[in-house]
């Protein structure tokens, strides 16, 4: 009798304790999780209703149905942020990715120093965007930067004004983030090659692949699922870019270089029409969910084609 | 002809010598075995021959070909790897085309070598599929299908067969070895599992911290082991290996184990003269367990000879009863027949097969007779 209601009570007891134990392991993550859904889901849900309204310098209730989203959609500088944002969305990412896989490539071959290479090609990436765009924007000044030392060496008729000439001040910004970008690239391409079996290579070799051959038909086909990540991750960053941008040109010269977070900061903060801003905001995320909802239904797709195999 | 000979060769990496002066001749057509425990040598003696590593010293010739010098892809060599290998990008057709591609082999003619390939392989229907899609034994047969379409000199196999599960690995083994009857390819391969090498070689070379200890025929490596490595190497379980005294009386020579005991065990040796020198001295006596079975075996022969040793553990498998028993004090592995179970604790009768016993050497190892 006293040893089955002793085997009742057990199963009871080490499980309290569990819980007991496993609570700062609960609270660290569940609470920090809490808090930023909150923020995340509340402040979007805010921002989209905001969107509807008449607000301007304060937010205030009402209704204008899509009034605000035709005319940003109607501005001019929200149509030049937009094919801004083609421009420089599909440039940075076709560059970032091309000059990361060459260096990735290139620190394959086995060479001396390849920690400190790598650590250097990663390091941008260590470094805040402001700064990016500082250090940038004094490089590419034509008064103080690369131009006047090119001119200083002797070469006067040396021109490199990118800057401040409107057609070109976008691809200022793509080098920037270019710069900043590629080792992380680099870092996840570098992964992949290493990731390749050693004897898939010796078999190539001798079939009687050449080293281009090698790459270009065995080991860079095993990397496009790593190319989806690295294209996805950088056209995250492309969308949402603003500080690098509001460091390097301020969106200028004029509205040249204008970015839709740009807009988004301009009409909020400077114009006093939250409402618009807020509109530009919500079309900002929607440009996002058309990037990642696509991504996250090709992830899934992978991992179910992964269980069944 | 030799396909291959291999001629003091060594490898060193920094300070650690892997091969040390190993000498090979293969002729054509032979099925040779590397065998050995990892680490041996033997995996980096083949990546040498399929010149997909360098030696430090010595020659690799190919068909009467010296090829150090000369790089994989010219080497007339086909190579199945353990991991399989398979370009996972491409189809099973296409990992099959692939060298023959980067051959320039005229299209139609690929397609005439694959055709043949896939119907001796029987992986017709597989051509369309990639290798993700495969099982781990078609994925086996696709590899074996890419060295084949080459037609080599030489075919190198590096482990094939590990990372197959027991029974498919049985199957396989059959298979190269009907292919290697069928084709008369000259094989080299490279394994860590002895049955292996017993099963297909025509000849075995035992390999050991990066030294050749055997090289010959499976028969006479099982039964007349060069030395000590390879009587406990070859063979499951292993050869018996124990202490014994040797000595001599008017009817010849008499091996003692457990000299001195009460429960000594004498054994009269016949045809083991080569052993006269050691009389008086200690050698170490080799006995296999098939050699020792339960007392009512009689090995053909002269009169019997029945022992009485107490039986440590018994290990039914069902084809076979593996006992532990002590012989002159010394542990033994006996295999006996499924019906009998003897009790572990008690003495039980057990015949032996001297005439298969092995004599060694204590200080060099090496066989004596």
């Amino acid at each position: 009798m006293t040893s089955a209601v002793s085997t009742a009570t057990q199963p009871g007891r080490p499980a309290t304790s569990e819980m007991v134990r496993r609570l700062p392991e609960y609270l660290t993550i569940w609470l920090p999780l809490l808090v930023s859904a909150a923020h995340l889901v509340s402040f979007s849900l805010w921002t989209i209703w905001i969107s509807f309204t008449p607000s301007t310098l304060v937010p205030v209730s009402g209704w204008v149905g899509l009034r605000n989203y035709t005319a940003v959609l109607a501005s001019r500088n929200w149509q030049i942020a937009f094919d801004n944002l083609l421009l420089f969305g599909s440039a940075f990412v076709l560059l970032s990715l091309v000059t990361g896989l060459m260096l990735a490539i290139l620190l394959d071959q086995r060479i001396r120093g390849e920690n400190v290479l790598r650590t250097i090609f990663l390091y941008p990436l260590a470094v805040s965007f402001v700064v990016t765009g500082t250090v940038w924007s004094w490089l590419l000044n034509p008064g103080i930067g690369i131009q006047k030392l090119v001119h200083d060496l002797g070469w006067t008729s040396f021109r490199f004004d990118w800057l401040v000439d409107r057609d070109m001040a976008i691809w200022t910004i793509v080098i920037a983030a270019v710069w900043q970008s590629s080792g992380f690239a680099m870092a996840l391409f570098l992964a992949g090659l290493r990731s390749v079996d050693a004897d898939i290579i010796k078999a190539a070799q001798i079939d009687g692949a050449g080293p281009i051959r090698i790459y270009r038909r065995v080991i860079l086909p095993t990397l496009w699922p790593i190319t989806i990540t690295v294209v996805v991750v950088q056209l995250q960053f492309a969308i949402s870019a603003f500080d690098l941008v509001r460091a390097l040109t301020n969106g200028g010269p004029g509205i040249a270089t204008q970015l839709p977070a740009l807009v988004v900061y301009d009409l909020m903060f400077q114009r006093g029409q939250l409402g618009r801003g807020a509109a530009a905001a919500v079309l900002m995320l929607l440009i996002l969910l058309a990037v990642l909802l696509p991504y996250a239904a090709w992830r899934y797709v992978q991992r179910r084609r992964s269980n069944h195999a | 002809m030799a396909a291959l000979s291999i001629r003091t060769l060594s490898k060193r990496y920094a300070n650690l010598e892997v091969l040390k002066g190993i000498d090979l001749d293969i002729e054509s057509g032979e099925f040779t075995v590397l065998v050995g425990p990892s680490g041996c040598g033997k995996s980096t003696l083949l990546n040498i021959v399929a010149g997909l590593d360098r030696p430090s010293e010595g020659t690799v010739e190919i068909g009467g070909r010296v090829v150090n010098d000369i790089p994989p892809k010219d080497r007339d060599i086909a190579m199945v790897f353990q991991s399989y290998a398979l370009y996972p990008s491409m189809t099973v057709r296409q990992n099959i085309t692939f060298g023959m591609e980067c051959r320039h082999v005229p299209k139609a003619e690929q397609e005439k070598a694959l055709t043949n390939v896939a119907r001796l392989l029987q992986i017709e229907p597989l051509l369309d599929r990639k290798p993700s899609q495969l099982s781990g034994g078609q994925r086996q047969r696709v590899a074996m299908g890419r060295a084949l379409v080459r037609d080599p000199l030489l075919f190198l196999f590096d482990e094939p067969l590990s990372n197959l599960d027991a029974k498919l690995r049985v199957e396989m083994r059959m298979e190269i070895k009907r292919l290697h009857q069928r084709i008369g390819a000259t094989i080299v391969y490279v394994t860590h599992d002895q049955i292996e090498a017993m099963t297909m070689a025509t000849r075995i070379a035992v390999m050991h911290r990066g030294v050749v200890q055997q090289f010959a025929d499976p028969d006479t490596v099982y039964r007349y082991p060069a030395n000590l490595f390879v009587a406990r190497f070859m063979g499951s379980p292993p050869m018996n290996t124990m202490p014994a005294r040797l000595e001599a009386d008017a009817s010849g020579l008499v091996a003692v184990i457990g000299a001195g005991r009460p429960d000594e065990v004498r054994l009269r040796l016949q045809g083991y003269d080569a052993a006269a020198p050691f009389v008086g001295r200690e050698v170490v006596f080799g006995i296999r367990p098939e050699c020792i079975a339960e007392g009512s075996r009689v090995f053909s022969g002269d009169a019997p000879i029945v022992v009485n040793a107490p039986v440590e553990m018994v290990e039914p498998t069902g084809a076979e009863t593996i006992v532990l028993l002590r012989l002159g004090g010394e542990s033994a592995l006996a295999r006996i027949t499924p019906d009998i179970r003897p009790t572990p604790g008690t003495p039980a009768a057990f015949a032996l097969d001297t005439r298969r016993i092995c004599l060694f050497n204590p200080e060099t190892e090496r066989l004596i007779a």
